[in-house]
């Protein structure tokens, strides 16, 4: 029988950890396909700080280190240095990139370092067990903001695109969601277009990808993929910066 | 050739000499003469300077590019160094060779900026979290500094370790004449099979220090600790100095130790037979050599000469073990003693 479908040749044959209904899994597979497409994936090191996809190095053929909560990006402006011509990517959540790493990012990205971050945007701390994140919207619930997320003893969650985009450091932002299969395609494209970016070493990139949690909220799988929609909103998808001007 | 060398100026070019081409580092007073140095010196060898925007962004750059197989190496000051020591326990953990320097300061908190020697216990018992040691070189000239920069990188990889050397401002603030090591071959640098740096074929080579299984982490735990039991047996380096007939043994290290010989010498001038006992490496001790001379016929008593409230002398009460009685000479705040204060301590201190 004829195989139409598989894993890329990049991503080994062991089970992913993650719950039902999570981003992690179909963030990691399209990683696996745009570098085999582009016929880089034998150049590779990723890099994993703690959170969910802490074990995220163990899923890929490919150079992997694990970094500590936040510091992704300083870990992989080292291993660029080092090696310029590999390909190297961070794999952050938005504990990790947005509350503890912010600063490591900021500046990875005002460096113009030429690594790409892969970003996940849930929402909340996945796996310390569904507290408040930096990116936790207005409203909802968290094990540490049981009555909802608010402003005046919580703050306000933060748009990392937008603010990482006012740089003239990063080459590439863009926001994407994984909300449908259009969804899911357009994040490949922008993944894609991000590696191609430090391929041509034209500099800092960062896609930032609105995921599920459906643990962390209490919720079904299906329902949170629609609740998808509110981030959306309040997160809207776009090229949020394109040296080359595209869209 | 000797040259007149700026402690922290030689430094920096002995680990150029020593093949590092990797420097991540964070302004902090009195160790900014490293990062000033390298960062015109490391483009003239195609090596990577950066500043970072933090000391903790700085050792996790040290991780990535030690991980990847870089010859590396951040310095910093005691409050920078405690923002490294997170980092410092992952490099453990993971196994990162890198090279850290310490000119520290007095402390705790901001402190102040002139010499001391309150990091002893964070340098020696660890600093950050978990079960691990560095090994740690305290150099007490100019020359021993270089000497020891190199010796600092090699045993960096041959133990696949974070190494540390610590110092303070006197050292490193001071002019002495020094020779540079000429520079190394990078091409007979040790071959690193293990660094993630990518390569042209499909292989998964992990660096991590994440052992979710206590089973794991406990194997690896006795790994790390055969590593150090090796450090233990092979690499302590100490000077002994007018030990043979001494009745009094005055420990220190660094710069202080160089106060501290003055003071032999006075007293010897003074008919009192004084020895130094000079720990050059930090870790691992050198507690033989104060075994040994705990069991000295002629040695009545041991005393710890430090820059701080009296941190190593308690490793050398334990290396002494109540044979002999240990008793404490210290200055702190940034304030170095002369060699007369120690002259008068030993005469009038207690018995
Ligand atoms: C210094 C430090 N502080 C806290 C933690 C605990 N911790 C581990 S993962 C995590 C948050 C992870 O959340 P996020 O980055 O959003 O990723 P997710 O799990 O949602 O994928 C925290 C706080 C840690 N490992 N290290
Ligand atoms: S806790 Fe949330 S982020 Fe973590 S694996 Fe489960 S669903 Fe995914």
């Amino acid at each position: 029988m004829k195989k139409v479908f598989g894993k890329s040749r990049l991503q080994n044959e062991v089970p992913l950890h993650y719950c039902p209904g999570c981003t992690h899994g179909i963030v990691h597979r399209l990683i696996g396909e745009v570098l085999e497409e582009m016929n880089a994936d034998k150049n590779v090191v990723g890099v994993f700080p703690v959170g969910c996809s802490v074990f995220g190095y163990n899923y890929y053929n490919a150079d992997g280190v694990q970094a500590a909560h936040g510091r992704a990006p300083a870990v992989a402006t080292g291993v660029k240095r080092v090696a310029p011509k590999s390909l190297v990517f961070t794999y952050q959540g938005d504990g990790d990139l947005a509350s503890i790493g912010m600063a490591e990012t900021v500046h990875a990205a005002t460096r113009g370092e030429n690594i790409t971050i892969v970003f996940i945007n849930n929402g909340i701390y996945g796996m310390t067990g569904g507290q408040m994140a930096p990116t936790t919207m207005l409203g909802d619930k968290a094990s540490t903001c049981p009555m909802g997320r608010d402003p005046k003893t919580h703050g306000h969650p933060i748009k990392v695109s937008e603010m990482l985009a006012t740089l003239t450091g990063p080459a590439y932002i863009e926001r994407t969601a994984c909300d449908t299969v259009a969804g899911v395609l357009k994040t490949k494209k922008a993944l894609k277009k991000a590696f191609e970016y430090q391929q041509a070493e034209l500099g800092f990139s960062m896609i930032e990808i609105l995921a599920t949690c459906p643990t962390g909220f209490h919720m079904r799988p299906s329902d949170a993929q629609k609740d998808m929609k509110r981030a959306m909103d309040f997160y809207p998808v776009g090229v949020y910066k394109d040296i080359k001007g595209g869209k | 050739m000797k040259k007149l060398w700026k402690g922290n100026e030689a430094v920096a070019e002995a680990a150029i000499a020593a093949g590092c081409r990797f420097f991540f580092g964070y302004p902090i007073t009195p160790q900014n003469e490293i990062p000033e140095y390298l960062s015109w010196r490391m483009p003239e060898v195609n090596g990577t300077f950066i500043q970072a925007e933090s000391e903790v962004s700085a050792i996790n750059m040290v991780y990535g590019a030690g991980a990847a197989g870089g010859r590396v190496m951040t310095s910093s000051s005691s409050p920078g160094i405690s923002l490294k020591t997170e980092g410092i326990s992952y490099c453990a953990g993971a196994e990162i060779p890198c090279v850290i320097v310490n000119i520290s300061r007095a402390g705790p908190g901001l402190g102040g900026i002139q010499p001391a020697q309150g990091d002893y216990f964070q340098a020696v018992k660890g600093g950050g979290h978990g079960d691990y040691k560095c090994l740690v070189y305290a150099p007490s000239s100019v020359q021993e500094f270089v000497d020891l920069t190199a010796k600092a990188f090699d045993k960096a990889d041959e133990y696949r370790s974070p190494v540390m050397m610590i110092s303070d401002g006197l050292l490193g603030q001071m002019m002495e004449p020094a020779e540079i090591p000429p520079m190394v071959d990078l091409n007979k640098l040790p071959k690193k099979d293990w660094a993630t740096c990518g390569n042209d074929q499909y292989r998964q080579r992990i660096i991590e220090s994440i052992h979710i299984s206590p089973d794991d982490l406990e194997a690896h735990n006795h790994h790390l600790f055969k590593k150090y039991a090796a450090m233990q047996k092979n690499e302590v380096m100490v000077e002994e100095y007018k030990c043979d007939d001494a009745e009094v043994i005055l420990v220190a290290y660094g710069s202080v130790a160089r106060i501290t010989k003055a003071a032999v010498d006075e007293l010897r001038a003074q008919k009192i037979k004084a020895g130094l006992v000079r720990p050059i490496t930090l870790y691992p001790y050198p507690t033989a050599c104060l075994e040994k001379l705990a069991k000295q016929k002629s040695v009545k008593r041991f005393i710890t000469v430090e820059l701080s409230m009296g941190q190593m002398v308690e490793d050398v009460r334990l290396a002494v073990n109540g044979v002999k009685p240990v008793d404490f000479y210290g200055r702190a705040g940034g304030i170095v003693m002369v060699p007369s204060e120690i002259v008068d301590f030993v005469k009038g201190g207690k018995k």
